[in-house]
């Protein structure tokens, strides 16, 4: 083996050995996001936990492998904005913004309090780091349309993310924005859809069906991508992949995400599936142990 | 409603030709009155000449909203979303939250009907620098209901940090833009297009955002109008002045926030108070005005010019602003009536 050889075999080990590292480091910031949102769920007795749960990968992928932002200074100008247009996930979105650095854990427990800066739907007039007031659905995707356009006419390399349900296919203006994102050619915008198959009124394709969804992406000529939006090595990939051609102009990206509602908990994810998940008082410690357990049980293999 | 209803299907049997709804904007300017082309277009250009953060979007409505002006002297500053109201007012939002000042165009009917929650949440609740520009504002057009935004104003003032504003002229309108620009939070003007009269440089007048203005002084009567209205209040007191009626005529643009303090100084006298606006009788200015003066204790009868609550029928301008009470004529004969 000569030594350029060598020197190229090391460097695959190394490259690979960094892989897993980040893998693992991602994956850890999901659990603690999930450990986060439990001990806010259980704070309110109810809420969007499920969601949380199933997204959590999502929102760690972002927040602690993707998005460029200073904790310090939420506001920073060259930071990426990550728009979260389904306002009733904050939970799991001030969980991110912990693990960030963004928003301090201690204030985790002030969710959905009176006079908190974490109210129960996300609104950027409250919470550092919340860029919009989601809740209303269908809104994320227009007002990232608007982002992206402004940030590149100002000459900024920024990029822009949108957290989208799949429950907000159903809205028009998604796929009003979804024309436009790619009319105006955004390469700076990146949409992630966590699909978990459930509405407020009951499964997606008992409320209205919404697929196929990638072949609706493509064929308004998005890069479109699908993975397992619980397995972090296809997501991060996913995010590479959207990330290698992004660009001032050229092809909006879009990472279809098949989550499962209640994802880390068995207890909660073998449940009866709904939109807002009643948990019992006895059930919360449960839930964090069959967290620890399984994430642990992961970790070790 | 009844009259179209009456005429359907009947041929005109009639010696006068029926006047024709001729093309969707049609003009309300006078024969032979002075107007200025496509002033919020020129305003638009001149106000972004010296700020550079202003941009301009529209929703597949440029060229009837005088948008196209802009597009033409800056199209890289101008982004064309479609017809497509919700994006349209989604991404004006999104280009505000990265420190521009979006001027967004439509008709009114869609900005106020179809893209409302767009503006409420993504724009007037974070108070964003968004400006509608909202195209045939109340009965500008003989379309029908489709395109008459009659109470546009109805919807927007219960918004939360919108400020509204009804220009009458040109004068109104050129003055008017660089102001919205430097106002913070989001607006709404309601457009003028096209060949727009100019009325106002003949009372000393400067628009001022916020300010209602006396225009004429009288012992008799005074109107309290905005929009197009004041022209038609202005005309309507020189013809009540050959009935010996002197008529005050004072200039209320701002509908949101209302200059309260001017007008309550006007109607709290013995002279007959008249509003007079291009909107439904029901959430505009004569509501406003009413508010106002029921809160301040004056006990006073104010005595409404404006469109019915109904929906209007289709037709030529000059039919239905008769036919509707807007008409000159039928101002000075409804004061006349009032005054007994």
């Amino acid at each position: 083996m000569t030594a350029t050889e060598e020197a190229r075999m090391t460097a695959t080990q190394e490259t690979v050995a960094t892989a897993a590292e980040r893998i693992h480091n991602v994956s850890a910031a999901a659990y603690r996001i999930r450990h986060h949102a439990l001990n806010m769920g259980e704070v309110q007795g109810q809420g969007y936990v499920g969601q949380a749960l199933g997204a959590a990968d999502m929102l760690a992928a972002v927040y602690a492998d993707q998005l460029r932002f200073q904790a310090a200074d939420p506001e920073w100008e060259g930071r990426d904005r990550f728009l979260l247009s389904t306002g009733h996930y904050a939970i799991g979105h001030y969980a991110a913004l912990a693990e960030a650095g963004i928003v301090p854990v201690e204030e985790l427990e002030t969710y959905g309090s009176d006079d908190s800066r974490l109210p129960m739907s996300g609104m950027s007039t409250y919470t550092p780091g919340m860029e919009i007031s989601g809740g209303s659905l269908g809104h994320g995707l227009t007002i990232a349309v608007g982002m992206a356009l402004g940030l590149r006419y100002q000459g900024s390399t920024a990029r822009v993310y949108n957290f989208l349900s799949d429950g907000e296919l159903d809205e028009g203006s998604t796929w009003e924005a979804a024309m436009g994102a790619h009319h105006h050619q955004l390469g700076n915008l990146t949409a992630m859809v966590d699909i978990n198959a459930l509405q407020a009124d009951g499964k997606t394709d008992t409320v209205l069906r919404t697929e196929p969804v990638t072949e609706k992406w493509e064929s308004f000529g998005w890069y479109t991508q699908r993975v397992d939006g619980n397995n972090m090595a296809e997501l991060l990939q996913a995010f590479d992949n959207a990330a290698a051609q992004a660009a001032a102009v050229g092809r909006p990206s879009v990472i279809l995400c098949d989550t499962k509602v209640g994802r880390g908990v068995p207890l909660l994810e073998e449940r009866e599936k709904a939109h807002f998940m009643r948990i019992e008082e006895h059930e919360w410690q449960q839930c964090r142990e069959q967290l620890t357990a399984g994430y642990e049980g992961r970790a070790s293999r | 409603m009844s009259t179209a209803t009456a005429s359907k299907g009947t041929a005109s049997t009639g010696t006068a030709p029926k006047l024709k709804t001729s093309a969707m904007i049609a003009s309300f300017a006078d024969p032979g009155q002075k107007t200025a082309s496509a002033p919020f277009g020129h305003a638009l250009v001149k106000a972004a000449q010296e700020n550079d953060r202003i941009v301009g979007l529209t929703a597949d409505l440029g060229k009837y909203t005088d948008m196209h002006i802009f597009a033409q002297a800056f199209p890289e500053r101008f982004f064309q979303m479609g017809m497509a109201e919700q994006l349209l007012f989604g991404a004006a939002a999104g280009l505000a939250e990265t420190g521009l000042v979006p001027f967004a165009s439509t008709y009114s009917v869609f900005a106020a009907r179809r893209a409302y929650d767009f503006l409420c949440l993504d724009s007037a609740e974070p108070n964003l620098n968004v400006n509608i520009v909202g195209g045939l504002p109340g009965l500008t057009t003989g379309y029908g209901p489709s395109h008459q935004a009659t109470e546009d104003m109805a919807i927007f003032r219960g918004m939360p940090n919108l400020t509204i504003v009804d220009p009458c002229d040109s004068i109104d309108i050129e003055q008017a833009v660089p102001q919205l620009a430097a106002s913070e939070g989001p607006t709404y003007l309601r457009l003028l297009r096209g060949n727009v009269p100019t009325v106002l440089d003949e009372y000393g007048y400067t628009f001022e955002l916020g300010k209602a203005k006396v225009l004429r002084g009288g012992n008799d009567v005074v109107f309290i109008s905005s929009g197009l209205m004041t022209m038609r209040a202005l005309q309507a007191a020189k013809a009540l002045a050959e009935h010996n009626v002197d008529v005050a005529v004072v200039h209320t643009p701002t509908i949101k926030p209302f200059d309260a303090a001017t007008v309550l100084a006007e109607i709290n006298t013995d002279r007959l108070a008249v509003t007079l606006e291009n909107h439904s009788v029901i959430g505009g200015l004569f509501e406003t005005v009413a508010s106002a003066v029921v809160t301040a204790g004056l006990g006073k009868k104010v005595v409404p010019v404006a469109l019915p609550d109904e929906f209007l029928d289709a037709g030529a301008l000059p039919t239905l602003h008769e036919r509707y009470g807007l008409s000159v004529q039928r101002i000075v004969a409804k004061v006349l009536a009032e005054l007994g």
